[in-house]
């Protein structure tokens, strides 16, 4: 990913920072200029909101056909993540047995390599999720 | 006024390695190299770990145990490795964004092999000291490698500890610190070379030894104190046998040592050594403990602490990881997949 | 608005096709549709192009003058445009095609559709393949195409109790389908247990749960109802046309195991032809994997919510059944070059109301529908069409 591309998100892909809609209250990762559910009403009353990092999984799969970037880490597994604070999210679910990953399992976030631009290039960090203790 | 450390974050990755596994891909007799230098196991980072990932996890623990101080008020982070993601792009960087600590604060990294994580606890004491800064978090953290069939292999780990340094409200004060430095080189890797390279006998002692018992009688001559008035000590543990020779040495008693010996059960975590030692030892100290802590870094160079532990520490926030929890949890691996994890099997394109 | 008929209709093999470029498989698809509508060039007002990813594929942009150029329309200046929505762009690009006749601005007009998948690698067909799916935060975390079709399945199999097996025989039933089609990329029937045994892609889904990557293209003339018959003997009325978007990314989404945005596509077509599902005989609908012909035949309301595996089980949808869903074999056995797609599923439902579709017919087709998905669901596109007697 360009370099621009990736560091402009760092806020939401280090520390979860997603956005409350002034007018209605939900909570939406990534954050958004619009809210989905007040439209125009909601343009310029979004605030920045951290979440807490904890959430259920909802689904997921184990990836064995992995694009070039991944090829060290098949099969992973992928999830999608409700957090707690009631939105969703897609990462992958680490420091975990894949046959032991199912629909409802607490996680918490974590900090891991995402990838990187090939041997000499920029490495990207951002959240990936773990069992909860 | 008084400096000391705020608080401690520590982290260890999932996986292992026994030396009985290594033993059988290079054809020695691993459990007795294993048994020579007293370690069961070793830690190994996971694929998508890396010095940076683990400074991270470190860092939040510490911020995390002490939630009354604010990212903004931590005006200095330097993480001491030997295996930076990066030549040149500091981790700190990424360890400021990460805690939000970001951007009005100073950060660099730190080398002095296993001893850049303590090296950086002494610049923040200086800093905080001075007024400077009101806190300081020092890291110390490495994914060390050893070469593929070299002795370092059994011992080589992976690991991180940070600790927030500052006036206030310190767990626990850091009642004196000396160094001890010379050009002594028994360790080293030249840029651009994937593997160290060491002198053999050379690493005991003309160098480890030399430098934490020079150091440690430095220690002792500012403190004044023997080691019975201590009720723990650690020392730099490149592997389970130096740290209770040395110590034995100086007169303390296997059972202080015990509690901090962590590279028994995950190897020599290089930068993270005694920091993560000293992380241990804070998960169960009580107030007015006294710790007695040496490091050693090659090339050479040892520093040395004389801590008390505080009231404060029972206002560290409870139920977050400890390290034995996180040394108990460890997932064995065979060579081939540690090979792969440690980048040591060459890829298209490396 | 005026009506609008299909009075001409081509298509090339789907597979991969080496020895044919972009150019190529773009010519003869549209050559083959005008030769069938007997119109000449000078007949047609308007090019429309539905091409995915031409830009990444093979380094070529503006393919919409490309298209003109190369089928020897350059001295015509036609109005020519290239339709991107993910996979539905085929479909998206009928619809344009028809709005134009429908509105009176043109009378007649080709809509074309070609995709050339094979000239990169596997890794990179499929990272371009994905680049419908949320960038910044599915793809950068690791998410696959398949990765995130393959949630939906895990998702619907746990809401709804749908198993591998009633996935699978999608496949088997599409194949099957597809080896009575001379134009389909596969034409072997396969066993459920070789749908089952072979390799995991993401799971649930395995390689044969998985349309193929293909090259093809695919095309048809649409002209204004009341000028068609001066054409064709066998026009094809485009009774009614719905098409939806929904959020870009699957968590988004409000349930994983429906796609809304074919739920409102397939409503707004079915209010627009003035129709309702059981009337429909044959359907082409997007099955790049198993699992989304099964939510498909839910969302278009041919089954209720949760039963499109065990209709699919017992066969409500094979050939000449209730409804047979995918009679040219689906993306998954006739082939998926992703910009011909939604034009070659019209292609294939406007040869079974002719009654032109051989060992495949439908018997008594007389409203057929097409189902196309752009990404992850993020857009579909409903067209229904019907026999004019």
């Amino acid at each position: 990913m360009a370099i621009p591309r990736f560091w402009r998100e760092i806020g939401s892909r280090y520390n979860l920072y997603g956005s409350k809609c002034g007018n209605c209250g939900t909570l939406d990762f990534p954050p958004r200029t619009v809210c989905p559910m007040c439209g125009r009403r909601s343009v310029g009353k979004m605030e920045r909101v951290k979440l807490k990092g904890n959430g259920t999984v909802v689904s997921y799969t184990v990836i064995h056909d992995a694009p070039v970037a991944y090829e060290m880490m098949k099969p992973y597994v992928l999830a999608i993540v409700e957090m707690e604070e009631g939105c969703r999210l897609t990462s992958q679910i680490i420091d975990v047995d894949p046959a032991t990953v199912k629909i409802g399992m607490q996680v918490e976030a974590a900090f891991r390599k995402l990838g990187s631009e090939g041997e000499a290039g920029v490495i990207h960090y951002g959240y990936k999720f773990r069992p909860a203790a | 006024m008084t400096v000391g450390i705020v608080s401690y974050g520590g982290y260890v990755p999932r996986y292992r390695i026994t030396p009985e596994v290594i033993g059988a891909v290079w054809g020695n007799d691993g459990a007795a190299m294993g048994k020579g230098l007293n370690i069961r196991a070793k830690s190994v980072p996971g694929p998508d770990e890396d010095v940076i990932t683990m400074s991270v996890e470190a860092a939040r623990a510490a911020m995390a145990r002490a939630p009354w101080v604010s990212p903004k008020d931590v005006g200095a982070i330097y993480v001491g490795s030997e295996s930076h993601p990066y030549a040149v792009k500091p981790s700190a960087t990424i360890v400021a964004e990460a805690i939000e600590a970001a951007p009005v604060m100073t950060a660099a990294d730190f080398e002095f092999a296993c001893k850049a994580g303590t090296a950086a606890m002494q610049t923040c004491m200086g800093l905080t000291l001075s007024n400077m800064y009101k806190f300081g978090m020092a890291i110390g953290a490495d994914t060390s490698q050893g070469a593929p069939g070299d002795a370092l292999e059994y011992s080589a780990s992976a690991g991180a500890a940070a600790f927030l340094i500052g006036t206030e409200r310190p767990m626990a004060t850091i009642n004196h610190t000396v160094s001890y430095t010379t050009d002594t080189p028994d360790f080293w890797r030249r840029e651009g070379q994937r593997y160290p390279s060491h002198g053999g006998r050379f690493t005991g002692e003309p160098a480890y030894f030399k430098h934490v018992l020079a150091c440690a009688e430095l220690l002792s001559k500012k403190t004044g104190l023997k080691p019975a008035d201590y009720d723990y000590a650690v020392f730099h543990q490149p592997n389970g046998k130096f740290p209770l020779r040395v110590g034995k040495q100086l007169g303390f008693s296997e059972k202080q040592i015990d509690t901090g010996l962590l590279v028994r059960e995950i190897g020599n975590t290089y930068s993270g050594a005694i920091m993560v030692g000293l992380c241990a030892i804070f998960d169960v100290a009580k107030p007015g403990d006294r710790i007695f802590a040496v490091g050693y870094g090659s090339g050479a160079g040892s520093d040395a602490f004389d801590l008390t532990v505080t009231d404060e520490i029972k206002n560290l926030k409870k139920g977050l990881r400890t390290m034995d929890s996180m040394v108990k949890d460890g997932v064995p691996l065979d060579y081939a997949t540690y090979a792969k994890y440690r980048g040591k099997i060459m890829m298209l394109g490396s | 608005m005026r009506d609008v008929a299909v009075i001409g209709i081509g298509e090339t093999a789907f597979g991969e096709l080496w020895d044919k470029s972009f150019r190529d498989l773009g010519i003869e698809a549209g050559l083959m549709a005008i030769e069938d509508s007997g119109i000449t060039a000078q007949d047609l007002d308007a090019i429309y192009v539905g091409n995915m990813s031409a830009g990444k594929f093979i380094d070529q942009e503006h393919v919409s003058a490309l298209v003109a150029d190369y089928s020897g329309l350059a001295d015509q200046h036609l109005p020519t445009v290239r339709i991107e929505g993910g996979g539905a762009c085929g479909a998206i690009a009928i619809l344009q095609g028809a709005m134009a006749i429908g509105s009176g601005l043109h009378d007649i007009v080709i809509v074309e559709g070609a995709e050339k998948i094979t000239d990169v690698s596997d890794a990179r067909a499929g990272e371009i393949l994905s680049a419908t799916a949320d960038q910044e935060w599915e793809s950068v975390f690791g998410a696959t195409f398949a990765g995130l079709y393959a949630m939906m399945a895990r998702r619907h199999m746990y809401e709804h109790g749908t198993t591998r097996e009633q996935m699978a025989q999608v496949a088997v039933k599409n194949h099957k389908n597809g080896s009575l089609n001379p134009n389909a990329q596969f034409q072997k029937e396969i066993t459920l247990d070789t749908v089952l045994k072979s390799g995991w892609v993401a799971e649930p889904l395995t390689v044969f749960d998985s349309a193929p990557l293909s090259d093809g293209a695919a095309a048809v003339v649409l002209c204004a109802m009341d000028r068609a018959r001066k054409f064709t003997d066998t026009p094809v009325k485009l009774l009614g046309s719905g098409q939806a978007s929904d959020f870009l990314a699957l968590h988004d989404r409000r349930d994983l195991t429906t796609m809304d945005a074919t739920v409102v596509a397939g409503k707004r077509a079915f209010h627009a032809a003035s129709l309702t599902p059981e009337k429909v005989k044959a359907a082409e609908v997007h099955d790049n994997f198993t699992i989304t012909e099964i939510m498909a035949i839910e969302d278009l309301r041919f089954v209720k919510k949760g039963l499109g595996g065990m209709a699919t089980e017992e066969g409500e949808t094979a050939l000449n059944a209730r409804v047979s869903v995918n009679p040219s074999g689906g993306l998954k056995a006739r082939g998926q070059p992703v910009g011909a797609v939604g034009i070659a599923q019209a292609v294939e439902i406007v040869r079974q109301l002719r009654g032109e579709a051989g060992k495949r017919q439908v018997q008594n087709a007389e409203v057929g529908l097409t189902h196309t998905l752009g990404g992850t669901g993020a857009t579909a596109v409903v067209h229904l069409f019907g026999r004019v007697n």
